[in-house]
């Protein structure tokens, strides 16, 4: 019985994919500016925390290594004790213990891998950041979904809202929007039950987490910067020899 | 224009000075490529510390554990045994254990940091073999007076129950004793120790 | 001002250290034309003193390759050519390989930067008239490393496994199947599974880290054996060795060595400055380099809502949009209008006829109703043509003059607008189809190959103006 209702819901799920999808392609979302600051260990910690909290029980970020968050000015000790909760050694990757096949079955779809999610979210209309910052804020509720929610800038999510708890209960509701000369409705997000954080705690929690989901996906990025700074000057005073020695030998011909 | 004398003094400069900066410039490039050949942090991860619960080793006895994808044997050595590494220092090549093959910590009588447990890397200083355990004091055909120990199959090299390699054998030196500690009595840490390497 | 430039100064090692230097090399040298290779293609290897800022980028391209194999080679070492296990490899490398990041960011950095270097220097070829007799070969086997090194892209593409690479690989495949009757096997057998798969990837593989790099590494050799045995051509497109002192050597060339070598240094230090910019600040450049689809596994099952090739390729990915079975017409007319061209100009009659006839042949394969060949099939023909046909161009100028500097206001509009379109086609190609984008491409395509067949008319009527004698600096 179970069986044939998932097969019906993820019938349904691929109906309403077609429509969406090609909608998806030609149009355009605003999104809306991530305020991180990847140079900010304290919002990176607290982003990691929430990574560990709320997003590493359905997702694997298995490319990534839990010492590596000592990049972020976390100890052994604290990793070990705040961050890892599989038990494993902190130079083990980040993986779940949940079976992808059981995945596929109760969301409809595996959960992907989250290690390089902030990479390939980007695209023409902003950067991956901005992409998950404004998707986690763009959750409501709409009961057509299997799931119960659905989301603005991902039509048709099968991810239901890890953190409705935290924001509450957003619903979709028509604006009129009065400009110079011109009124038009749109659709627009508004909270109908209140979570237990306010909306301006709920966006700093998620642009700590986006921060620290930016760093995971390239761990390296403060790093390349600062030796990208040495090669650039070292190739800068390289120049001014083989500059002055190409002047002195052309002294010949000129 | 080109009648200018040219100033060999300046060019000869330049050419060394442009020389030894590329060549600077070279090195540094390929620092990146050499250390691409180190171990990754996945190999690192896999050879991370273990840790070893010696409660379930009965006196006499030996486990292997692995350690950076070597053997780590740890022997719990009883009182015969010890007393047959006392009387061995004439048969050993290097009874003093003076050879660094071994932290400060174990370089002692009985290359442990408690008499009673020998931890060593399992693997013959010769060529790389895993000798085997012959810990009996008895008559072997490879010596007739065996005070017990470990035999390498491969090339006949003979090491005492301290890892000491006997004299005139193919491998030069005892067998390593790798950094570990003591979390408790029965529990130790192999890979890692007090200085925190 | 054009004055003989004296003696070459040679870099000597330091006085005390030449005895047993010079002693290495003549007993070195009693074996191995080592001194007579130094003096051929370097030393003694005059080269037109011209030379300016378009003259970096063959030495550069050199660079880059020698970059991309040093960068491949260290890569391999970590990468794993499997379906399972590709994509986890690259962000191992990203990762846990000690500076791997760095590695692999130079490699697709590289790629993208051997590209600009080729195209600046085919460009410098086309506005100099490098490819004018006697430098045909040189400009053959410029052309071979370039489509070799298309498929070069092509191949290591695929090697991320991402994506992009999946569903770019799978929609040049079955650009395959386009073809007459072999083409569905053909794909079926380049892929060697019914889909991409583990088997593509392991073949992709081989090819793009040893059989293309020996076909790349001897094409090269030629190039520049081709290039030392004529000499390098110049801004004015005059030939130096024309006028030669009682030594023989060019009067308006200097020694590749060392006055080439210290400025080809200035060049390759400013070169390193842009491309570690790109390596150490903005890898992704922007999506361009590495496309954001790229860092989502490859899924056959689902395709990116957004799919363009990597933008090296994408004027003749724009080309091949812009066929469709609308546009069929209006290239059937171009070549009706072509025959009627050759028709009235060629003197001789037979060369009118023999384009008459295969005209009528590929309009009535175009258009011919029942005979026709889908437009689908045209648009991998034409986008194969656009690449091939700057193989014709030592045939296709017929101005009296070389240089760009010297030719008429035809040609020197020819080319501007060539490269505009060029650009033009590169740009829609990297965007999702629109109707505008569509019209823009065609009208693009037509200039494109109107560049090329219109040449030889638009070269010789063009006013030139006298080529000079010696080379203006």
């Amino acid at each position: 019985m179970i069986k044939k209702m998932n097969k019906i819901n993820s019938l349904i799920a691929a109906l309403l994919l077609v429509p969406t999808l090609a909608l998806a392609a030609g149009d355009h979302i605003k999104l809306d500016r991530a305020p991180i600051n990847e140079e900010d260990h304290a919002s990176l910690q607290r982003g990691a925390r929430h990574f560990a909290n709320y997003c590493l029980n359905c997702h694997s970020a298995a490319y990534m290594r839990y010492n590596r968050l000592q990049d972020i000015g976390l100890t052994e000790a604290q990793i070990r004790d705040n961050l890892v909760f599989t038990g494993v050694k902190v130079g083990e990757l980040m993986r779940i213990a949940m079976d992808a096949k059981d995945a596929k079955n109760w969301f409809g779809a595996t959960p992907p891998d989250l290690s390089v999610v902030a990479r390939s979210r980007a695209s023409a209309d902003g950067s991956g950041a901005d992409w998950l910052y404004t998707y986690l804020r763009g959750f409501y509720r709409d009961a057509e979904r299997p799931t119960g929610w659905n989301n603005t800038v991902y039509a048709n999510v099968g991810m239901p809202h890890a953190l409705w708890e935290l924001q509450g209960e957003q619903v979709l509701v028509e604006r009129k929007v009065q400009g110079p000369g011109y009124m038009k409705t749109e659709m627009a997000l508004k909270l109908d039950k209140p979570g237990q954080l306010t909306p301006a705690q709920y966006d700093e929690m998620v642009a700590d987490l986006v921060n620290y989901m930016v760093f995971m996906a390239e761990p390296v990025r403060g790093n390349r910067k600062t030796i990208g700074m040495f090669v650039l000057m070292a190739l800068g005073l390289l120049f001014v020899l083989v500059y002055a020695l190409k002047k002195e030998y052309w002294k010949d011909v000129h | 224009m080109s009648e200018k004398d040219t100033d060999q003094g300046k060019r000869q400069f330049l050419v060394a000075a442009t020389t030894v900066a590329g060549g600077v410039a070279a090195g540094a490039a390929a620092v990146p490529f050499v250390a691409s050949m180190l171990p990754s942090e996945r190999a690192k991860a896999a050879g991370a510390p273990v840790e070893v619960d010696l409660s379930v080793l009965a006196p006499g006895e030996r486990i292997t554990v692995e350690w950076q994808g070597k053997p780590v044997w740890i022997v719990r050595r009883t009182k015969e045994m010890l007393d047959t590494i006392r009387g061995n220092d004439g048969n050993v090549a290097d009874p003093q254990s003076k050879k660094k093959m071994q932290p400060a910590y174990a370089t002692n009588e009985m290359r442990s940091i408690k008499d009673e447990y020998l931890v060593v890397v399992g693997i013959c200083t010769h060529l790389g073999c895993s000798p085997v355990s012959k810990f009996a004091k008895q008559a072997e055909a490879f010596d007739p007076n065996w005070q017990g120990g470990f035999y390498c199959p491969c090339h006949g090299s003979l090491f005492d129950l301290a890892g000491r390699v006997y004299k005139n054998r193919p491998a030069p030196d005892n067998l390593v004793v790798p950094p570990h500690k003591y979390l408790s009595d029965t529990r130790i840490v192999i890979g890692e120790d007090s200085k925190g390497a | 001002m054009a004055a003989t430039p004296k003696q070459p100064v040679q870099f000597t090692g330091a006085g005390p250290l030449n005895a047993p230097i010079s002693g290495v090399l003549t007993w070195v040298d009693q074996r191995f034309p080592l001194m007579s290779l130094w003096r051929d293609h370097l030393s003694q290897y005059y080269a037109p003193k011209n030379f300016n800022f378009w003259y970096f980028f063959g030495g550069l391209a050199m660079l880059v390759l020698v970059i991309q194999i040093v960068t491949g080679i260290f890569l391999v070492m970590h990468y794993k050519p499997s379906a399972a296990e590709a994509f986890a490899s690259v962000e191992y490398i990203m990762r846990d390989v000690p500076m791997g990041w760095f590695i692999r960011y130079m490699h697709s950095t590289g790629a993208s930067a051997f590209f600009i270097v080729v195209y600046l220097h085919m460009f410098r070829g086309l506005m100099y008239g490098s490819y004018r007799q006697p430098r045909e070969l040189i400009w053959i086997f410029g052309m071979l490393i370039y489509l070799c090194l298309m498929a070069e892209a092509f191949f290591g593409y695929l090697l991320p496994w991402g994506q992009m690479s999946f569903w770019g690989a799978q929609v040049i495949i079955n650009l395959f199947d386009a073809l007459p009757l072999i083409g569905p096997d053909l794909s079926t057998w380049i892929r060697g599974d019914f889909v991409i798969s583990d088997a593509t990837l392991n073949r992709f593989f081989a090819f793009h880290v040893i059989a293309l790099p020996l076909v790349l590494l001897g094409l090269v050799a030629a190039h520049i054996m081709a290039l030392h045995e004529v000499g390098s051509n110049n801004p004015d497109g005059v030939e130096i060795k024309k006028h030669k002192d009682e030594q023989g050597r060019p009067l308006d060339g200097i020694p590749f060595h060392p006055y080439y070598t210290v400025k080809d240094m200035v060049g390759v230090v400013v070169f390193l400055f842009l491309f570690f910019l790109v390596v150490f600040f903005a890898p992704e450049m922007g999506g361009y380099f590495l496309e954001f689809n790229n860092f989502i596994p490859a899924d056959p099952l689902k395709t990116p809502p957004h799919i363009a090739p990597v933008w090296y390729f994408t004027p003749y990915y724009s080309i091949l949009r812009a066929i469709t079975e609308d546009f069929m017409l209006v290239l059937a007319i171009g070549v009706a209008a072509y025959a009627v061209l050759i028709q009235m100009t060629v003197r001789d009659k037979r060369i009118g006829m023999a384009a008459m006839v295969i005209a009528l042949v590929v309009i009535v394969l175009m258009k011919g109703g029942p005979l026709a060949i889908e437009a689908k099939v045209w648009g991998v023909a034409m986008m194969g043509a656009a690449t091939l046909i700057f193989f014709l161009l030592p045939w296709l100028d017929r101005s009296p003059v070389k240089s760009i500097r010297y030719k008429g206001p035809l040609s020197k509009a020819a080319l501007t607008i060539f490269v505009i379109v060029f650009l033009v086609l590169g740009y829609y190609g990297t965007q999702t189809v629109t109707p505008a984008g569509t019209i823009i491409s065609q009208i693009g395509t037509l200039i494109y190959f109107a560049f090329f067949l219109l040449m030889p008319w638009y070269s010789a009527l063009d006013k030139t103006r006298p080529e000079p004698d010696r080379v203006t600096m």
